[in-house]
């Protein structure tokens, strides 16, 4: 079955509803494009600052957003979600977030194997060439076996469809 | 640090700078990040909590989180280490930045709480090299790893 990015869409947006972390960072997952791609928003947020100086996001918001988004680019490659664990993630900081603005992230699986994926990511506030970072990160698949959770949810959507 | 009284001195700064850092990074408190200090050594802490889940079938932390949470580390030990060291009269003018970092995760994040300690490899006039390592139940059993670079900006003395 290979889903259509609509409903990795669906699928995703529950994944980030029932994963807490996602929830209390607001993650939000703007879409897919063919060919392994998962576009991915954080909102800015004075707690999640990390430098009260200037205001600009903590570093760790960025990673995290890059891990979730590198994790949903692998669903698109593969065609459907699956169960994954990092490996690996090689971040560059480039420059500092502008405060009060949102994060996106557009991370593009180029490689999937029968037991690895490799996924680039770039973070930026303005324009997907003007990253705020950039990552390269290597997941291992099927890790734990079985099927992910909120699966439900799409077959639920299929099923209506 | 020839001098005992400067070097007990710098110590306690040490740990009150330390306490001051996490008490004013707003991601530092949203995390529930602590430290505690013994002497030069600083093992920093991360309270399980349950916003802090990435997994909610296995469950485990966010790798995103421990990712963070050791960089956070890494930061901290700059901040202990500048203290430390401040008696050779060179100071950090502002909070280091992070170049690159590149995160290990070698088992998952359960959820109980996790201990970091960071190493710093060198500590030069402009990049420091950090090196991490986060741990729960035994800390030779390291559930993720951290190795980064880290902009410094001394102060003119």
């Amino acid at each position: 079955m290979v889903m259509t990015p609509k409903n990795l869409k669906v699928f995703s947006s529950a994944m980030n509803a029932g994963t807490p972390q996602a929830v209390a960072l607001g993650i939000e997952t703007l879409g897919f494009e063919d060919g392994g791609v998962a576009i991915l928003q954080v909102p800015y947020r004075a707690e999640l600052v990390g430098d009260p100086d200037t205001g600009v996001i903590a570093g760790g918001v960025v990673t995290t957003l890059l891990d979730h988004a590198c994790g949903q680019a692998v669903y698109a490659a593969n065609g459907q979600p699956i169960v994954i664990a990092t490996l690996d993630l090689r971040i560059d900081y480039m420059r500092p977030a502008e405060p009060g603005k949102a994060i996106l992230c557009r991370a593009h699986c180029y490689k999937i194997t029968r037991s690895v994926a490799f996924v680039r990511a770039s973070a930026y506030d303005d324009h997907v060439d003007d990253p705020v970072a950039t990552a390269q990160a290597a997941f291992m698949l099927n890790s734990s076996g079985g099927k992910p959770a909120h699966m439900d949810v799409v077959d639920k959507a299929e099923g209506a469809a | 640090m020839s001098d005992p009284v400067q070097a007990a001195l710098a110590a306690d700064t040490a740990g009150e700078r330390l306490q001051a850092m996490l008490a004013r990074v707003p991601y530092a408190r949203f995390l529930g990040i602590r430290a505690e200090l013994a002497g030069d050594e600083m093992t920093a802490i991360l309270p399980f909590a349950p916003h802090l889940i990435g997994n909610p079938a296995l469950p485990a932390i966010h790798g995103g989180v421990l990712g963070a949470f050791m960089e956070l580390t890494a930061l901290a030990q700059l901040t202990v280490a500048q203290e430390i060291g401040a008696a050779s009269g060179e100071r950090l003018a502002r909070q280091p930045k992070p170049i690159d970092v590149t995160v290990e995760y070698l088992r998952s994040g359960r959820p109980v709480d996790t201990f970091a300690r960071a190493h710093i490899t060198r500590m030069g006039r402009r990049i420091a090299n950090v090196r991490v390592e986060a741990w729960q139940s035994a800390r030779a059993a390291p559930i993720a790893a951290l190795h980064g670079h880290f902009l410094l900006t001394l102060a003119d003395t």
